[in-house]
């Protein structure tokens, strides 16, 4: 008892004085030049190995440095050695401001090196500590070249390059930072700064991918939104008038971005927010054809959510893309009834054969290969594609030879349809029959066996509407089942004696009890 | 004079009228006028063919003379109350004021002597009106009850023979003089006897209703005299009656009894062996129509042709044995037998099964030591038959995780064959010490504790006794408390699954009450499969959302969804419990990793239960192709570590499954062969059967075809017939329309009839108008006339006089 209070009081008492040390030693160094001198010992706080003295620290040198910079204490202009200060022959005032422009340069050395702090309540303190330092190094240059233009770009650069790190996931730090960048100026540097940094370590790392640094920059640039009128901008950082091309530098951050291998997951990750996010704020979204043909070429979902931008392209900016259907037909396998992103597939692939002015062959390449593939398919994705099928046949009446052929006698024959064929013309899609269909009327789900029952009679005029179909689960299938009101349940009427004796025994002849 | 001559035939006519009968008149062509119809309906009833002017008219005119004449005659003539009440219309003054005045007035009246000087004259005493002195003097209150007495007498007898009797004599004269002759006594002599007897009986009466008086009098005074004594005896009297009454009720009971005794009712026939087995037969064939309508759904009306053929199978092979239920489904035989040898033997296989469920003890034995013949035969040759492929798998599942995989294990380990005594002796000494009577469990611990440390048989026959005990005709609520015993064995079974190491022959024990109750309350146990159904797929649901991945069910998921094919038909088109349960396989077998050799075990586990869904309705399940495909890749590519027994046992179910769903596909077949070939060094026997399984050509289609529909008739223009039930009535099309157009036609009529009845009226009245005035001025010219006679008789008197005195 006594010994805990005694190590609270002692805790109590460290942590009360270092406040008390650094306030004082901070309130001397503001009052007078003469205590210059103990600005030293702030500095050295910010290595501490405690996390609260070196936040502590942290603030107490942006509150220093800050009232310095407005004091106009800090030595403008190229920045003469500190060996030299001793043998020039400068006034007693300069050479303080001299001094005072070296610890700051170490402030935000420390500073910088602090971003990569285990803590991130350190990383904070620290970053908000940098971008007040941006700030009023904007207001006050520290360079006098160019009256206009005085935006602090070296220490952003820096900034943003330690924020993009190559070892350590700095997400939740982005997102800190991510205020900063409501900030136009400070958006459009820090997308410029981005742009060079990344071509800066790609080409150091030779074009390898590193993800942690592409997720980082991922982080960064997903979390930049430019505005989309230049007249609204007006929230800055640093005053000051002059237009700049936000959208360019938007397009060639991400352009530089996606230029080199990326991960998968992170191809996953752009394309899914690529038409919503990048697409639209680009000036010239064509030149991400590169990207996503690479993208396309890749296969697996990663092909099938670069459909989304594709379709984009060619729908808005008149892209051409031959052989866009084959492409699209050879991506057509088992997978894609298991793939997470399968409504946004089935949605899109719905609107890129809603044209009529699709060729017969085609439409009919699709269905059968559809249908071939609804074999396999769970029932969620079956109640989507069987509807999905019929529509298609309702848009391209001369398809309806799949389902329809009257004039040929009934007898078997060989299904003339080739799977395994990768272009749509040669399949002989038109030659066949949608007999998997036909099958699937046995399927075990009562709502599938009735969706394609259809095909038995004529098709309505009216298409089915399977846009609310695509969320479907398999237990919100299973739930829309238990809900169901029914009047009578059906019992098994032979009953059993045993678990596994009963009349169809399955189960019962390959395992046995014990 | 015209006039007075119509008075004078309607006088005589109304005579006529009056004397003759009804009939009489009726038949009288004179008095009959036919009104002529202009068409002959068929079926209608006219009340106005035939009518009766003259008798009709003389009746309205004597109407209105009785009524109409009476108050014309009496027009101007009424009197009227003027009110002379002092103030009676005086709006200022005040209630009181009037009543004050008026007293005054009154006594004014009063005190005003009509002789100054007598003094005599006093004031009379009033009470409403009436002088006291009066009503003192009527002491007789009950002259009024005999003035009744006498009107009700009166009217009761004197009236038929002063009225109606009179009335009878009149017409009795008028009818005929030759009835006179008859009658001894004159009309005179009768009346006056007539007279002599109603006065004798009026004497009579007086005389009664004098004597009734004086002795209701008396009997007032006596019942005075004893009230108070038979105030304390009326107790007595009431007993007397209760007394009575039981006995009555009694009489009344026994007499009821008799009359709702029950009858011997003539009891059925005993039925013979044969006919209980007919009509045991004709009980399943019902049941399976249904079952097999039910699979077909509501669609598939078509396609139950096809699958009649079976049932009449069924019948034809004789399958069915007396009594025996549970293996009804000998139609399987001739689907069976289509696919294949391989399918045939199992389906013997199960058949003994079936069949060996009567008499278990001894046919276990005897398929016990099949099997271990088998097993011996399979250790020595390296046959893939199925039961060796299970005890392969079974033993490599044990060999890797003995644990996990202990469930499944292969048939060949039978239950020990106990002998028959000994099991009785056994089972007779369980009995004894178990009580006879068990409270149905309230919550699942109660049902835990009641089963929990005893043998399976005895919790069978614990839970069998406590059917039997809360059987639901027992008590009222003995049918929620079953019902909750449902869903409490359903957790039980789980928990003796789940449990380490699990307890399924207990379970498997447990399966006869499961069903039982089952039985009885179908919703209930839909209820609660569909509980757990859904709860354990929302718990997959939901770590497949958090996780990507879900471990396969556990083994109490696998009980379940067994018996739940036990329970429900898994071959309906659409069942409320069953559904639900394929898509749970279907969502096990897609989304669940597999990652052991436990998972491949349950997978299997799962595909036969899928399978076994399916049998019946031959329905596909691509999930279990989807399945047992990927498991043989992962076989195939590395083989080393799972080890060639689980090799073996994917193929038995490829096998099964290929066998099963008929309508399979080349990619399917094509992927099997390449994985086949794969494993071929090891498994070439088995390789040879799937081949034989598969068949040589790939599967053949014709193409498609709508279905031939029914030309939709032309429209015919046939008229349209529309049956019409109220000939004549006015129709409208709704009842408010119809109510509305009667009322109006009834509302016209009446004011047409209105209008000719006052017209009637006002000519009735003129003509007595101008009658009165005729009969006046008659009068009048009477009168004058015999003034001017007199007077000419005076003229002549005075002209004669003066002649004479001329003279």
């Amino acid at each position: 008892m006594a010994s805990s209070t005694d190590s609270n009081v002692k805790g109590e008492n460290s942590q009360v004085s270092y406040k008390k040390y650094i306030n004082t030693k901070t309130d001397r160094v503001l009052q007078s030049k003469k205590h210059a001198n103990d600005i030293f010992d702030v500095i050295e706080y910010l290595q501490s190995e405690k996390d609260k003295e070196v936040i502590f620290a942290t603030n107490a040198c942006s509150k220093v440095f800050c009232q310095l910079f407005y004091r106009g204490d800090l030595y403008v202009g190229d920045l003469p050695e500190e060996e030299d200060l001793v043998n020039g022959d400068r006034s007693a005032e300069e050479k303080y401001r001299i001094f005072m422009r070296h610890r700051y340069s170490n402030c935000v050395e420390l500073l910088l090196e602090n971003i990569g702090h285990k803590a991130f309540q350190v990383k904070e303190t620290s970053l908000c500590a940098l971008m007040k330092f941006v700030a009023a190094e904007g207001k006050h240059p520290l360079q006098n070249l160019d009256e206009h233009y005085n935006f602090p770009r070296e220490l952003l650069q820096t900034l943003v390059e330690h924020l993009l790190s190559e070892k350590e996931d700095m997400s939740l730090l982005i997102s800190r930072f991510q205020e900063f960048l409501e900030m136009d100026d400070v958006r459009y540097y820090v997308m410029s700064s981005v742009r060079d940094n990344i071509y800066r370590v790609m080409g150091r790392n030779k074009k390898a991918v590193i993800p942690v640094y592409q997720n980082n920059v991922f982080t960064l640039l997903s979390t930049i939104n430019v505005p989309s009128e230049a007249s609204k901008m007006k929230h800055f950082l640093v005053r000051q008038d002059c237009k700049f091309e936000h959208k360019r530098a938007f397009e060639q951050m991400w352009l530089v971005f996606l230029k080199f291998k990326l991960p998968s997951n992170m191809y996953k990750k752009i394309l899914v927010i690529l038409h919503e996010s990048i697409m639209p704020q680009m000036s010239d979204p064509t030149l991400l054809i590169d990207f996503l043909s690479a993208a396309y070429d890749i296969g697996g979902a990663i092909s099938l959510l670069s459909l989304n931008g594709l379709f984009i392209l060619i729908h808005k900016h008149n892209l051409d893309y031959p052989d866009f259907y084959k492409k699209l037909y050879s991506l057509l396998d088992p997978s894609i009834f298991h793939v997470k992103y399968r409504a946004r597939f089935f949605h899109l692939v719905n609107i890129f054969l809603s044209s009529t002015h699709l060729p017969a062959y085609l439409v009919a390449a699709f269905v059968k290969r559809f249908a071939r593939l609804s074999l396999t398919a769970p029932p969620t994705s079956l109640l989507i594609l069987l509807p999905f099928i019929c529509n298609l046949i309702r848009r391209h009446p001369s398809c309806r030879v799949l389902i329809h052929r009257p004039s040929t006698a009934e007898e078997p024959c060989d299904d003339p349809y080739v799977m395994e064929e990768e272009d749509p013309a040669q399949c002989h899609a038109l030659e066949s029959s949608l007999w998997e269909i036909k099958t699937l009327q046995k399927h075990y789900h009562p709502d599938v066996a009735k969706a394609a029952m259809k095909i038995n009679e004529p098709l309505t005029e009216q298409e089915d509407d399977i846009s609310e179909l695509l969320e479907l689960s398999t237990f919100e299938l299973m739930e829309r089942e238990l809900k169901a009101e029914r009047k009578t349940i059906p019992l098994e009427f032979d009953t059993a004696t045993e678990l596994l004796k009963s009349s169809r025994e399955v189960l019962g002849v390959h395992f046995s009890l014990e | 004079m015209m006039r007075k001559q119509q008075t004078f035939s309607r006088g005589l006519s109304d005579k006529v009228r009056k004397s003759k009968a009804a009939p009489e008149i009726q038949k009288n062509p004179f008095e009959v006028k036919i009104n002529r119809k202009k068409f002959d309906v068929l079926g209608r009833k006219s009340k106005h063919d035939v009518g009766l002017p003259g008798v009709s008219r003389s009746r309205a005119i004597q109407k209105r003379k009785d009524t109409l004449l009476k108050e014309f005659r009496l027009k101007d003539k009424n009197n009227t109350f003027i009110d002379r009440r002092f103030g009676e219309y005086d709006s200022k003054l005040t209630p009181e004021e009037k009543i004050l005045q008026r007293f005054t007035l009154e006594r004014q009246r009063t005190q005003d002597r009509k002789d100054m000087y007598n003094l005599n004259e006093e004031e009379e005493l009033t009470h409403y009106g009436q002088s006291l002195a009066e009503m003192e003097k009527m002491t007789d209150v009950i002259d009024s009850d005999s003035d009744s007495e006498e009107k009700g007498l009166l009217s009761a007898e004197l009236t038929a023979t002063h009225f109606g009797g009179g009335g009878g004599l009149l017409r009795k004269k008028s009818a005929g003089d030759e009835e006179e002759e008859h009658k001894p006594r004159s009309r005179q002599e009768l009346i006056e006897e007539l007279i002599f007897k109603s006065k004798q009986e009026k004497r009579e009466r007086q005389t009664q209703k004098e004597e009734a008086q004086e002795l209701t009098e008396k009997l007032d005074q006596e019942w005075k005299s004893i009230q108070n004594l038979l105030a304390h005896k009326t107790p007595k009297a009431e007993r007397t009656d209760e007394t009575d009454k039981p006995k009555l009720d009694q009489y009344d009971m026994m007499v009821r009894e008799l009359g709702f005794e029950m009858k011997a009712q003539p009891s059925e026939k005993l039925k013979s062996a044969e006919e209980l087995a007919r009509e045991e037969r004709q009980r399943l064939q019902t049941l399976e129509a249904d079952r097999l309508k039910r699979m077909m759904g509501d669609a598939e009306e078509d396609a139950v042709q096809t699958n009649t053929h079976v049932s009449a199978d069924d019948m034809n092979d004789g399958f069915i044995l007396d009594g025996d239920d549970r293996k009804t489904l000998a139609y399987k035989d001739g689907k069976w037998n289509i696919e294949g040898e391989e399918e045939e033997k199992e389906d013997e296989d199960g058949d003994e099964e079936g069949g060996e469920e009567e008499d278990e003890d001894d046919e276990d034995d005897a398929e016990g030591e099949d099997d271990e013949e088998e097993e011996g035969e399979d250790d020595e040759e390296d046959d893939a038959d199925e039961d060796h492929c299970d005890l392969q798998s079974d033993e490599g599942s044990e060999d890797e995780d003995g644990q996990g995989a202990e469930e499944e294990q292969l048939c060949a380990e039978e239950p020990p064959a106990v002998s028959e005594e000994q099991k009785k002796a056994a089972q007779e000494a369980a009995r004894a010490e178990l009580p006879y009577t068990f409270p149905a469990p309230e919550s699942y611990s109660d049902l835990k504790q009641l089963l929990q440390g005893h043998g399976s048989e005895q919790q069978r026959l614990i839970l069998d006794r406590t059917l039997k005990c809360n059987h639901p005709s027992l008590s009222a609520g003995n049918k929620a408390k079953l019902q909750k015993l449902f869903g409490f064995l359903l957790e039980y079974v789980g928990d003796l699954a789940t449990q380490n190491p699990p307890d399924l022959r207990t379970v498997s024990a447990l399966i006869p009450q499961i069903c039982g109750l089952c039985q009885m309350f179908p919703e209930a146990a839909c209820k609660a499969v569909q509980t757990l159904l859904s709860d354990s797929g929302h718990s997959m649901e939901e770590t497949l959302e958090v996780k990507g991945r879900a471990p396969m069910p556990d083994l109490d998921m696998l009980v379940l969804l067994k018996i739940t094919a036990l329970l429900f038909p898994s071959s309906d088109f659409r069942h409320p419990v069953t559904t639900p349960a394929f898509l749970f396989l279907s969502q096990a077998l897609t989304r669940c990793a597999v990652v052991s050799l436990e998972d491949v075990c349950k997978g299997l586990v799962l595909c036969c239960l899928a399978l076994e869904y399916v049998s019946l309705s031959q329905r596909i399940f691509p999930e279990l192709l989807n399945f047992l495909l990927g498991l043989l890749h992962l076989t195939v590519s590395d083989k080393h570590n799972m080890g060639t027994a689980v090799c073996v046992c994917v193929c038995v179910c490829v096998c099964v499954c290929v066998s099963v769903s008929q309508v399979f596909l080349n990619q399917c077949r094509i992927s099997i062969l390449l994985c086949v070939d794969l494993i071929i060094t090891l498994l070439c026997d088995l390789h040879r059967e799937i081949l034989d399984a598969i068949p040589e050509k790939p599967s053949q289609h014709a193409p498609l075809v709508f279905k031939k529909k029914k030309p939709i008739p032309l429209k015919l223009f046939t008229p349209k017939i529309v049956q019409i039930l109220d000939y004549g009535k006015k129709r409208g099309n709704t009842k408010e329309e119809k109510e509305r157009e009667r009322l109006k036609h009834k509302y016209k009529r009446e004011f047409k009839g209105a209008l000719r009845e006052i017209r009637k009226d006002t000519r009735f009245l003129a003509r007595e108008k101008l009658s009165d005035v005729m009969s006046r001025d008659a009068e009048r010219k009477r009168k004058v006339k015999e003034l001017y006679g007199s007077l000419a008789t005076q003229e002549g008197e005075w002209k004669a006089l003066k002649r004479k005195n001329r003279k």
